[in-house]
């Protein structure tokens, strides 16, 4: 475990501020024996899952949950009923009792997760906006898979903790947030006009699947990923962002890593959260450049000139597009895939020279074969060649092969449930943790912590404080390799709440004026 | 009339009469003038009209909205529409422009014919604002029609119309202008660069013009749009459609107080029930085949009768053994309105996943299926049966697919290369129907292609139903339903069957 070994006084040096920075986590390759994933969830370990589950229900007061609401305290991680709950059920330095064989979908094991590492407080202030508990949360729709795969809809919750107690409860393996709704989504149902029950706002979100990528990426494809195709999703990070800081304006942007193979963007801004679907469709649309299903021949057909969003992205890709998609996707090397080049390109004559060129050099690697289209056309292989139109192609194939590759059905509707930061991936085990864009690159998917790492975590830190006598009660997350996102979100939090309370004060202080 | 708005006081009211009397007095309205030819419909009509213009305005009104809604369901270009149009427009609901007369806008036939106009929609919205559905339908086409006069209009009466509304919509100073220079020209397509210079241009909320937004056809600037004036037709748009929305949920919340009335609710009710038109939805009627074996292991002979874009699929769903999510739902809905049952759907779809194993098709598929049936998810009253089978116009205008996906009208979602490589394998191969075909996809008129597939298909069975005049021109009417087109094609092969077997019998 890469950060389980440092010691506890270290940690208590590092000034908890907002602006810590990601680790570089090392390269892990994935265990095969949990990327198969499914174990069942039956027997003995559902037993535990009940007792666990009765021991916290009786644990947890009514009082304790209460009594944290007006606490303006954001440097204190935890409220005080979760580590009531933690000091009972699991005293500081008693190990949990988890076999470091067990796997991440042991539904123990999720909840020793969602009971000690979960940031449930800052998921709460996040989605509420303001540490008041408002219709922001409780009208918002939750949605959980639990552990035999039922799906349960429409639940909602008055407060963080109440969340917390019902997912301790249910212990679902994976959970999704919806859009806030006109009423109490627990009562749609009693609503005498069906009208009364509609979405109002959600936070914009977009997503970002590399399965998408398929018939360009070469490395790997479906649900595998490794370093070489992350860097698609770099990219796509890359030029989505700009666009929404520089264009729309947006400001609070969360891009959380999916837990396996693409990234999600959650969007704060009261601006965006307030856009109905049809503004939501306009500005999928404004992003989207890659149109066109599997059959429809070229994807990108754009105008000329190129909008600035787009040559600010054609900027910022192209220096991608050599390193990332050229050397390390070679995606032209095999004859049929250069055929398809081939066609993206204008000019007949040239092509067919091209193509005589790379018939008899099997095993041309694609950035020679890039290069060809330039020097071919500079010894006048075609006559009706024109360089513009050439130009024109070019541009638009590293646009094909590096423009992001939205999930756009995801953007345009606000009833669209996306799955919560900091979920577990039921097939990989890992965090769905926030991605640092200042540090994007260093971002390593498959250095990110899984949860059986993270209570192992847990136990060796308070294993080796025992044995040094330094028993400090510190939060639990502060012990693990999740505490630089756990800090990442915190600030992230932070800085939404405090334009909130600008917004807010700002509307009051007008209302004041008119009277 | 009913007042439309309960936040604006009157200005006569609000000072001259003494409280207490208030609610006896006659109320006295201004008497509008209309200086502009087109209208934002933002102040309800206070005037006394006969009952006989009542119903006879609405009605001539009706007749344009239905024929407006008719041309977008055929997917006729904003300029096809318009040319359908204007000739109706003269006819039943005339609204020349100031210029055409020497009074200008004091003109008694101008004003009478704004008056007309005002009224109508008026009316109308009162017919139909009582449901959602009929509400969205009514705003679709009220706001496709403002579009299609505003632009027709004169350029000059439509800048004072413009300037009239006082939208408030921010200028773009000239050091601005200078400064962003490029990227306004590079965003704005169709400009000339003195336009750019010399044009004014005005900064607004991008969520104003969602229209430009989403064809890239605008600069964005930390959430500002800068939009020349040439583009203001997508913001008083956006503004007209706000009103009317607003307008017709008021209209909604105030019907309740016409229970009691006698004289309009009836022509009202009559009014909105036959603007329920060619929606083109799928009676049962449409699509029900008796005694067709149609079950899980029918399909593939049957698919030789699918529409193209059901061909593709289920050719993808037998190469890929998969399908992704819009196409599965589009087949599924097909299959459910040929008249496949849900068990035997779902037999169908496992068989067709051969790659997934039990486990999984229960856990990520099932699901779905049973949703499209409306045999599980959502509200238990409201879902009835489910979804209804996509038409040509759903599938052509919403959700195109995306990468690696299948679903989607081939005509419209192919290149034309593969297209052809599609048509033939189907073995449509006739040099002139692809020729034809590739012509009708130019001209992005996708529905003649498939009709004219079609009937390029089946041109023996048309003529001879032609000739024993067993199917009359209703029957053989345009296409505009995947489902259709298999219950034809169905109908005319086995109808040629039974016409064969007939005479086998009589020799």
């Amino acid at each position: 475990m890469p950060h389980s070994t440092a010691s506890e006084p270290m940690f208590s040096e590092v000034p908890i501020d907002g602006d810590s920075i990601l680790p570089d986590a090392p390269v892990q390759v994935p265990d095969p024996a949990k990327e198969d994933g499914k174990m069942d969830t039956t027997g003995g370990a559902s037993q535990t899952e009940d007792s666990i589950g009765e021991a916290t229900r009786a644990d947890v007061k009514l009082e304790d949950l209460f009594n944290d609401v007006s606490d303006d305290e954001v440097d204190e991680f935890s409220d005080p009923g979760v580590s009531n709950i933690n000091n009972e059920s699991s005293p500081p330095g008693a190990p949990l009792q988890i076999a470091p064989s067990a796997k991440y979908t042991d539904p123990e094991v999720m909840l020793a997760f969602y009971q000690r590492l979960f940031p449930f407080r800052y998921l709460f202030q996040w989605l509420n906006h303001s540490m008041k508990p408002s219709n922001d949360f409780g009208h918002r729709e939750f949605a959980f898979t639990l552990q035999n795969d039922a799906y349960l809809r429409y639940q909602s919750f008055a407060t963080g903790d109440l969340l917390r107690k019902d997912i301790l409860r249910l212990n679902p393996s994976r959970f999704e947030i919806g859009p806030v709704y006109t009423a109490n989504p627990r009562d749609r149902k009693t609503l005498r006009k069906s009208t009364a029950f509609r979405p109002m706002a959600k936070e914009l979100v977009f997503d970002i699947d590399l399965t998408d990528y398929d018939e360009i990426r070469t490395c790997c494809d479906k649900a595998n990923i490794c370093h070489k195709c992350w860097s698609f999703v770099t990219m796509a990070i890359k030029v989505v962002d700009a666009a929404l800081r520089e264009d729309f304006g947006f400001q609070h942007i969360m891009w959380v890593y999916s837990g396996r193979r693409g990234a999600h963007a959650w969007i704060s801004d009261k601006r965006a959260r307030n856009m109905d679907d049809q503004k939501r469709k306009a500005l999928a649309g404004y992003l989207e450049v890659i149109k066109g299903g599997a059959q429809s021949g070229k994807k990108v057909n754009v105008k000329r000139p190129l909008h600035p969003h787009l040559a600010r992205s054609l900027d910022i890709l192209k220096e991608h597009f050599h390193s990332d998609i050229l050397v390390n996707q070679d995606p032209w090397a095999k004859p049929v895939k250069a055929e398809r080049l081939l066609q993206l390109l204008p000019d007949k004559e040239l092509n067919d020279s091209l193509r005589k060129k790379w018939d008899a050099a099997p095993g041309r690697s694609s950035v020679s074969k890039w290069a060809d289209i330039d020097a071919l056309a500079k010894t006048g292989a075609s006559k009706t060649l024109d360089g513009r139109a050439l130009l024109e192609a070019k541009q638009d194939i590293v646009l094909e092969y590096t423009y992001p590759r939205l999930d756009v059905e995801v953007s345009k509707k606000q009833i669209h449930l996306l799955k919560s930061p900091f979920v577990i991936h039921p097939g990989t085990g890992r965090v769905c943790v926030p991605i640092d864009t200042r540090r994007l690159t260093k971002f390593d998917p498959l250095g990110v912590p899984t949860v059986t790492e993270l209570l192992g975590e847990i136990d060796a830190f308070d294993e080796q404080a025992m044995e040094e006598g330094d028993v400090k009660k510190i939060q639990d997350y502060e012990k693990t390799s999740l505490r630089p996102y756990m800090e990442y979100f915190r600030t992230h939090v932070t800085g939404l709440l405090r334009e909130e309370k600008g917004v807010k004060r700002e509307r009051e202080e007008e209302d004041a004026m008119e009277f | 009339m009913i007042r439309q708005d309960y936040n604006r006081i009157d200005p006569k009211r609000r000072s001259t009469i003494d409280y207490k009397k208030k609610q006896f007095a006659i109320p006295t309205y201004k008497q509008q003038d209309y200086p502009h030819r087109l209208n934002l419909y933002e102040v309800p009509p206070t005037a006394e009209i006969t009952l006989e213009q009542f119903e006879q305005w609405a009605i001539d009104r009706l007749r344009i909205l239905a024929e407006i809604e008719a041309c977008s369901f055929r997917n006729k270009t904003p300029g096809e529409t318009a040319a359908h149009v204007t000739p109706l427009l003269q006819q039943w609901l005339p609204l020349r422009s100031n210029t055409s007369s020497s009074a200008g806008s004091q003109d008694e036939n101008l004003k009478l014919e704004r008056k007309k106009d005002h009224y109508s929609h008026f009316i109308l919205r009162l017919a139909f604002s009582s449901t959602e559905d009929l509400r969205r339908r009514f705003a679709r086409i009220e706001s496709a029609l403002f579009r299609l006069r505003f632009q027709n209009d004169d350029a000059r009466e439509r800048q004072t119309f413009v300037e009239s509304l006082q939208l408030d919509w921010e200028v773009v100073s000239e050091e601005e202008k200078k400064a962003l220079g490029a990227d306004l020209q590079n965003a704005t397509p169709g400009l000339k660069r003195p336009d750019v210079e010399e044009g004014g241009w005005f900064k607004v909320d991008f969520e104003t013009v969602p229209e430009l937004v989403e064809g890239r056809r605008v600069f964005l600037k930390a959430g500002k749009a800068y939009v020349p004036v040439r583009e203001q037709m997508s913001m008083v748009l956006a503004g007209f459609n706000a009103r009317l929305d607003k307008g017709l949920e008021l209209t909604a919340r105030a019907l309740p107080r016409l229970d009691e009335d006698d004289r309009l609710t009836p022509i009202l009710n009559h009014l909105s029930k036959n603007f329920a038109t060619p929606d083109s939805t799928l009676s049962d009627s449409d699509s029900a085949l008796p005694g067709a074996p149609i079950n899980a292991s029918s399909i593939d002979p049957l698919s030789q009768h699918f529409p193209l874009c059901m061909r593709n699929l289920h050719l993808t769903l037998r190469k890929n053994s998969h399908l992704k999510h819009f196409g599965r739902l589009q087949y599924t809905l097909f299959l459910k309105g040929i008249g496949l049952t849900l068990e035997d759907c779902l037999i169908f779809w496992r068989q067709a996943f051969k790659l997934v194993t039990d486990d999984t098709f229960n856990k990520e598929y099932r699901y779905n299926i049973r949703h499209a049936y409306g045999d599980v998810g959502g509200d238990a009253i409201r879902r009835g049966r489910g979804y209804s089978p996509f038409s040509c116009q759903k599938i052509l205008t919403e959700h195109p697919p995306g990468s690696g996906e299948s679903h989607g009208c081939p005509y419209q979602h192919f290149s034309v290369e593969n297209l052809t490589t599609l048509l033939q394998t189907t073995g449509v191969n006739d040099r002139d129907v692809l020729r034809g075909v590739k012509e009708d996809v130019e001209k992005k008129r996708f529905h003649i292609a498939c009709n004219r597939v079609f009937e390029w298909a089946h041109k023996g069975d048309i003529t001879r139903v032609k000739e024993d005049g067993s199917w009359g021109a209703a029957e053989l009417d345009t296409i505009v339903h995947p489902n259709t087109y298999f219950k034809r094609s169905y109908l005319l092969k086995s109808g040629a069957a039974a016409t064969v077997k007939g005479e086998e019998m009589n020799t």
